[in-house]
This record gives structure tokens, sequence and C-alpha cells, in this order.
């Protein structure tokens, strides 16, 4: 018999990013016990680190907006493989949902009437984005984390979930370690919500932090639920290129949506060489044009550095390919341009209205942007895919356990505009908070496997019976990663395709093999061999789901197929473990959209 | 590449001690990548917290040569190159191990606070009006990231040990920013007073100095809302017209 602790709850919320917060706060508000459990402290899971904004008709600084444009938005953004109905009511409930925020105590910079400010970002008609500086994000999960605080929810901090509990079909619980002194918890669970976040880590270069493994997807998968669209991953175009060791790190879009513009080493701004066609006519004729749009001009088109980021981020690969990058193998991402317009008070106005921007290449670059451009280039950054929900509830296939946030599908289709992301997660973590506590109540609890329990028990204990002749998991994480980069990255074809697939067979190997020294207390080296599972089950999903889609669309570029095809435009991509526990890909029908939607997609084109 | 010279901090209890290891650097990294590459190569049971790697996060706060800092956020370049570079764990909270302290003090602290209560909406969409001029200074104390450096250095946690009299200076900040949110209604000047017992810091400005988002957290935090504390409880002339005029 293992030694464990067990806790009981109505609801438990995987995550704490502002998915799993609000998720958590809105089941508590049904009157359910909730637990919320997250690898990191409180208030550091991967929202903080959001800068941009977060998309939402409110209409304050253009009122010509409405939900129905910002639904267009992001089904043309998404490719139109997006979940039609979670985008009608992501484009719907975000305004309540940034106001709710507000309510709670959040802070979003003004308009001159005092109303909430928005911004300009890619691929959204009118400035949408309210926000903070360029620190959005922590303003978000510092208000969900302030809030929830007092709404009566146990916070379980650094503690690791590692496989979900099962009675049947239905999910009734998971299985945890806690990182200070490795010891093992058991949560008995009515029903539960994966929030999760995203699988950066599979790559060499992102903007993501160790705990993007993809944990959720990997659990929720392994429990029986279906995986959906995972060959599509955002590379956003501009991460930092230099020094080394802090390439991939984010620049957000919110330089170029205050008048930033790209160049390559001959000084072009090259991105107005080729406008896609679902973005003609409605892109600047001219640099000129170009500023008056993000200097608040209603009749301006949107500058071509405001494309959305799959066309932005390819453009920028050919760049460099064509051997036209900056110094370190990006391109130049420039705001200090802009005093030109502004004079004297441009610093100014760059240091308010970028300051962590500002602070970031100052410190780790020794680079000024208030008077020097910045070099950037792509680096992986969100997943669209994920686990697949059900719209409305936001349940996946398996009974009783929910998803919402980056680790669900669906919301993004084939590419995610900026901003959706932070509005994606009140909207939805409120829906699967509500419906997971409605489903705890009306089902009866179900009751944990004790051979299931002993059995990821010692999995989890086996890299300590390898020890120092085990295989160094820091190692296998690292070649996954360069291999993930080379061969599923940002321009994929068959053959490469083809050999990852092969190439994570022998990793899977390997990671059964990775040994960890030492104790239990606090040991990273143990957690990374335990975190090599999802790391290699998202990564699988994502280069199987690659190789079958043979278009390119969104952020899924193939040498091999260049253009976009029909057929593959009526299909998601599924992804399920099947019953010898291979992993099982297939191309599914999408449900045809609804009429009204279709005219409110046609009237916005 | 250049090889440089490592003491960290390992181990819990009384077995904490410093270790040295040898690991190559190259351009532009920071203590953080060096922690990591060690790891990586010949000490994976190292324990250290991290998650943005760009100063946004506030987890990997640390002692580097006796310097309260963010790891991702130090230079390697920025540091004497003619001795190793210690680093060390923050010595406010309890070690746990290597480089990782017990801070759940602080959040136990944070809910004590009384929360946010606003006045009711201006509008009917729920929303309310608020100038930029008025929301600025608010949203100078919400830029903090909970590093915990602040509360490192100050002398009445780190010397006094007065955790449970001393709310410290992140909560005195965290409290500013709901005092002076436009829109709350709640007093907590002497829930401050008697329970957080903001009396005790002498203004020595320390925590101002280390914090990484350069919060004026003396200036403009800690001195209005002692400021406050005594138009409050202390002053007969104000008490007087306090009666008559609204707050806030
Ligand atoms: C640098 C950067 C900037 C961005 N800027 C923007 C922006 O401006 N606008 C926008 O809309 N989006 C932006 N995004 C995207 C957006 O921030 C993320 O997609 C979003 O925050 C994800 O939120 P989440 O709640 O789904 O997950 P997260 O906030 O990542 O939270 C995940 C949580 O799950 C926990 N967890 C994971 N695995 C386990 C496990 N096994 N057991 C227990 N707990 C677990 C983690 O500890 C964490 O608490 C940005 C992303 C990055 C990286
Ligand atoms: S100024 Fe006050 S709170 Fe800040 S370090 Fe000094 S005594 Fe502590
Ligand atoms: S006030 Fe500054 S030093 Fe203190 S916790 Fe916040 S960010 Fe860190
Ligand atoms: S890792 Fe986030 S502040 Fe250093």
């Amino acid at each position: 018999m293992s030694d464990y602790q067990t806790h009981e709850y109505d609801v438990i919320v995987i995550g704490a990013g502002g998915a799993g917060l609000r998720a958590a706060i809105e089941a508590s508000a049904a009157g359910v016990r909730v637990g919320l459990i997250c690898k990191s402290l409180l208030g550091k899971a991967h929202t903080v680190m959001a800068e941009g904004g977060m998309a939402a008709s409110l209409a304050n600084v253009d009122n010509r907006d409405n939900w129905q444009v910002h639904f267009a938005d992001t089904m043309r953004g998404g490719q139109y493989l997006n979940n039609w109905r979670m985008a009608e009511l992501h484009a719907q409930e975000a305004p309540d949902r940034v106001r709710e925020l507000e309510a709670w105590g959040a802070v979003f910079d003004r308009t001159k009437q005092g109303r909430i400010l928005q911004r300009n970002f890619g691929g959204h008609a009118y400035p949408r984005l309210a926000h903070v500086g360029d620190r959005t994000g922590l303003e978000m999960i510092r208000t969900l984390q302030d809030h929830g605080i007092h709404q009566g929810i146990n916070v379980h901090m650094e503690v690791t979930v590692i496989e979900l509990l099962k009675d049947g079909d239905r999910v009734c619980g998971a299985f945890a370690y806690e990182r200070e002194h490795g010891r093992f918890h058991v949560f008995k669970a009515g029903a539960i919500v994966m929030a999760t976040g995203g699988i950066g880590r599979a790559f060499k270069i992102t903007s993501n932090s160790w705990e993007y493994t993809g944990d959720g997807h990997a659990l929720a998968y392994h429990a029986g639920a279906e995986l959906m669209d995972m060959e599509f991953i955002q590379f956003h175009p501009t991460g930092m290129v230099w020094p080394p060791s802090v390439k991939g790190i984010l620049v957000t879009e919110g330089v170029r949506g205050e008048g930033g513009i790209l160049t390559n080493s001959e000084g072009k701004r090259f991105m107005f060489e080729e406008i896609p066609p679902l973005y003609q006519g409605s892109c600047a004729e001219d640099p000129e044009e170009g500023w008056r749009y993000v200097t608040g001009d209603k009749e301006a088109r949107r500058p071509p550095e405001l494309l959305t980021r799959d066309h932005v981020a390819r453009k920028i690969v050919k760049e460099v390919k064509a051997g036209r990058g900056s110094p370190h193998g990006g391109v130049f991402l420039n705001i200090a341009w802009i005093s030109e317009k502004l004079g004297a008070k441009s610093e100014e106005h760059i240091k308010k209205k970028l300051p962590s921007m500002y602070h970031q290449f100052k410190e780790l670059a020794g680079v000024d942007i208030t008077k020097q451009p910045m070099e950037v280039g792509p680096t992986t950054h969100y997943v669209m895919g994920g686990i697949r929900v059900d719209g409305d509830s936001q349940m996946s296939t398996v009974p009783g356990l929910f998803a919402a946030g980056e680790c669900a599908a669906g919301l993004h289709g084939a590419n995610r505009l900026g901003g959706n992301s932070l509005s994606d997660l009140v909207v939805f973590g409120k829906r699967a908070g509500e419906y997971a506590a409605k489903w705890a109540k009306d089902n009866p609890a179900g009751s944990i496997n004790n051979d299931q329990v002993e059995a990821v028990a010692k999995w989890a204990l086996a890299p300590f019976d390898r020890g120092e002749s085990g295989e160094n998991p820091f190692k296998i994480q690292s070649d996954l990663q360069n291999m993930m980069q080379d061969k599923v990255g940002i321009v994929r074809e068959d053959k490469e395709l083809g050999e990852a697939v092969e190439g994570l067979g022998e990793f899977w190997k390997r990671a059964e093999k990775a040994g960890s020294d030492v104790n239990r207390d606090y040991n990273p080296g143990w957690h990374t061999a335990m975190d090599l599972k999802n790391l290699l089950t998202v990564s699988e999903a994502s280069a199987r789901s690659a190789h079958i889609r043979t278009e390119s669309r969104g952020a899924h570029t193939r040498l091999d197929f260049p253009d976009k095809s029909d057929e593959q435009a009526k299909v998601n991509t599924i992804i399920r473990k099947a019953p010898d526990g291979s992993m099982q890909v297939e191309q599914v029908n999408r449900a045809a959209i609804r009429e009204d939607l279709q005219k409110i997609i046609d009237e916005n084109k | 590449m250049a090889q440089r010279e490592f003491r960290i901090q390992r181990g819990s209890g009384d077995d904490a001690h410093l270790e040295t290891y040898t690991t190559d650097v190259g351009e532009g990294m920071v203590v953080l990548d060096a922690v990591h590459q060690i790891q990586a190569e010949s000490a994976p049971d190292l324990a250290c917290r991290w998650n943005c790697k760009a100063g946004k996060c506030g987890s990997c706060s640390a002692e580097v040569n006796g310097m309260p800092k963010l790891m991702c956020m130090t230079r390697l370049e920025d540091l004497p190159e003619d001795q190793p570079v210690t680093i060390e764990p923050i010595r406010a909270f309890p070690l746990m191990r290597d480089l990782v302290t017990d801070v759940s003090w602080n959040f136990r602290v944070k809910e004590k606070i009384k929360p946010f209560a606003p006045r009711k909406p201006d509008n009917e969409d729920g929303s309310w009006n608020m100038q930029q001029d008025d929301v600025e200074r608010v949203q100078e104390f919400r830029k903090c990231i909970e590093c915990f450096l602040c509360q490192d250095v100050c002398h009445v946690l780190r010397d006094h040990h007065l955790h449970d009299e001393f709310y410290g200076p992140r909560f005195y900040v965290y409290s500013a920013a709901l005092e002076m949110h436009p829109l709350d209604t709640e007093n907590r000047l002497e829930q401050l007073k008697d329970d957080g017992n903001i009396g005790y810091c002498n203004i020595t400005k320390c925590c101002t100095k280390v914090c990484p988002e350069h919060i004026t957290i003396t200036d403009n935090a800690i001195i209005p809302l002692k400021e406050r504390i005594v138009d409050e409880y202390y002053d007969p002339i104000t008490k007087l017209f306090k009666m008559f005029k609204p707050k806030k």
C-alpha cells in the first residue's frame, strides 16, 4: 500500500491561471465544495505573463464594434475551423466578463471619457483590447486571485496532478504529488475542471514556462477524452532572438498595435509586399494610412504588421531565409521611429504604453527601445488545439471532466487572434465552473479504484528505482525539444513529420529509463522525469495531426501542400487513445454552421 | 566560452551549506540560466522556483551576492568577474530546500486584509467612470509581482521576526491600492494600525530600493497610509472636520 493523503471535494479545478480561478469562483458561488490545485504558487500561472490585452467588443473607443463583428473576426482569424458556438458565446459574453473584473477591483487604462480604454491588435477590426499598459495578464490574475481568496475555495499550491482517476466511464478524482516533500495526495471529486494551459515546452524556442508541459491535454487523453486540432500551434511572430539565453521571450503584439513596424536588413517594410486574400481590401495602402489607423483614424485601414500572427510569422521566416534578416537571425521591430511623428514626447509615450517591454529590452538585451530597433523572430506561443469540449458546458467526451482556457480546443480554430485568450479564460472558465458544479450536484459521487492508485504511485516512483544509472531527464527533454523544433516547427513537410512520429517512439523508450536521485523533497529532476510522459503525449498528438492535415491553413504550414484544401476546410482532427493504448488520429466532419451565424460572417466579409 | 564559479546554497535545516559549481557562461546570461544549466549538468535535484524568465511573475527571488534580486533579471555581466557568484534563498521566511523558501505566510496575511468593496456602478451596464489621472497611483501599486523581495529586506521581518504583528511592505502596498482605489468604500485604517502595526515601519526605505517593479513603496504607499491614520485617530481638529466631510 502506498502512502497518501485524501481530500474530498465536489469540484476540483486543476490549474490556477485565469481559466482555473474563474472556474473555481463560479463553482464556489454555486454552493459546492471547491478545491483548486496548481503546480506553482498562486498568482504565478502563465496568465500573469500576458501582456497586450483582453478582447471584448465594449465599443468604448469605436462605437461601430459589437459582438457580431468580434465573432466574424474570430472566425476569419481561425480560418473557419473554430467551434462556431464557442466563438459566438465568447463574443457575446466577453464584455460582461471584462466589466466583472472591474467590479472585482481591476484597474484598466481609461479613455478620456473615463471608460475602459481599448487598443488595436492583429485581426481585430476595431480597437478591442481592454488593457493595462503591457501587463494585462497580471491585472487579470491578481484580480481573480484577490477576489478568489475570499470565496471559500481551498487552494493546494505546488501540487502536481499526474493522473485522473476513473470510475467506469466517468472521472472521480485525481492523483497528485506535492513539490515540497514529494508526498502523494488523492483528490476525490464529483467533477473536474482542467485549466492547465499549454504545451510550449515541447519546443526549444518558446515564450512558455516550465509549467507548459501539456499536462491537462495528456491527463485527459489518457483518461479517455478526445483531443482536437493539435496540429495548430501558434508561433508568435515576435520573440526576442538575442542574447541567446532570452531567445523566445515574448515581445507583445502591443508594440505593433502602438505603431511598431517590421523592417529587414535593407530597411524595407516587407510586410507591405504580400497581403493574404482573406484580408485584401482591409489593409492600409501605404505607411501613412497605417499610422493613421494606429492613431485612431476610423477611416484608415490597418497596417500589414497587424495581420494575423500566422501570416506575419511566415513572412519573417521568409525574410530571414532570403538572407535579409537581422544580425542574430530575426528581423527588426521598430517603435522608436514614431519620434518622427510625435517628436520629443515619443520617448515618454513608449515608456507609458509599453513599460515592461522597455524594461525587458533594457535589462536583458541592453537595448533602449525608445531609440533603437528590437531584433525579433518567431517563438512557440500558444496551442489552439486541446481537449475537445461541448461549446456550452465545456464538458469533454468523458463524463464529469470539463476543460477551459488554453487546454481546451475549439474557440480559436486554426489560429488565435491576440487578446482572444484572456477573454476566453474568463468566458469559458465561468461556464466550466458553472456546469461542473451542476454536474457534481446532479450525479452521485464515484468511487476510487485502489488498483489504479497503486499503479500510478508505483509508476511515479520508478525513476528512483533507476537512480543514477537512469538517463538524465533534462537531457531527454532538451533532445525532444530540438527534435520538435526541427521537424514539427513553423514550416512542415511529410518527410520530417514522418520522422518525428518515428523519432517519438524512441523518446518514449528513453523516457521509461529516466532516473532520479537523492530523495523526493522538492526535486526538479524527478518532476522533469514524470513530465516527460505529458510532453511526449502532446508531441505525438501534434506530430500525427500535422502529418495528416495535407494543406496549409492558419498556423499549420506545409511546404509540400502550400494551399488550402476545400475538403479539409470541413474537418477537425480528432485524437483518441485506442483500446490497445496506441494513438488514433482521424479527420472528422464539422457540424454545419447555423444559418444566422453564417449570415453574420458573410455580412462582415 | 568562459567559465564561472557559483556558490549555491544547498540542503535544508541545519544541513544548509554553500556548494561550489563551475559552468560555462555566454553573452547575456542571467543568474537563473546558470542555475538551470547547473541543474541540467550536475545537480538535477537543485530546487529553485521560476516561471516567466522575464521579471513578470516574481517567482525567482533570491539573494545574489547578498543582494535581494530576481534571478531571471540579474545579468552575470553585471556581477564582479573576479569572484564567484553566491546564490542564496531569501531569508525572511523559513527555508524549504536549496533556493526555495516557504512564503505561505504572505498568502495568509493577504487573506486577513478586508477585500475590495466598490461603490454602486455609475452606468447601467454595471461599469464605472474613472479618469486616467485618478487611477495612476493605484496602477503603480498594482504592478506588484509579489516577489516578496521587499518583505525579505524589511528589518521588522528579517531581523525582528515580527511576522505575527506586522504585514510587511508588500501588504501596505496592497492595502494602499485598495484604500486609494477610486471605487472602494471600505476603511482599513484601523486594521492597518492595530493588526498590521504599520507604525513599526520606521521608513528606512530598504523595501523601495529592492523593488524590481520600481514601486515607490515608502513614499507613495506607506507614508500616505500613516498620514491617513494620524488624521483619523490622532489629530483632534481633523477629526472634528471629518464629522462634516464625507469619506474620501
Ligand atoms: C508571454 C505571453 C504573453 C501573452 N499575452 C497575451 C495577451 O496579451 N492576450 C491574450 O489574450 N493572451 C495572451 N497570452 C496567452 C495567454 O496568456 C494564455 O493562453 C493564458 O493565460 C492561459 O491561461 P490558462 O488559465 O488556460 O492557463 P495558465 O494561466 O497557464 O494556468 C495553468 C495552470 O495550470 C496549472 N497546472 C498545469 N498542469 C498542472 C498539473 N499537472 N497539476 C496541477 N496544476 C497544473 C499551472 O500550475 C497553472 O496554475 C500570452 C501568453 C504568453 C506566454
Ligand atoms: S521602509 Fe518600513 S516597510 Fe520598508 S523596509 Fe523600512 S521598515 Fe520595512
Ligand atoms: S512591492 Fe515590489 S518588492 Fe514588494 S513584492 Fe511587490 S514587486 Fe516585489
Ligand atoms: S522567473 Fe518570473 S520573475 Fe523571474
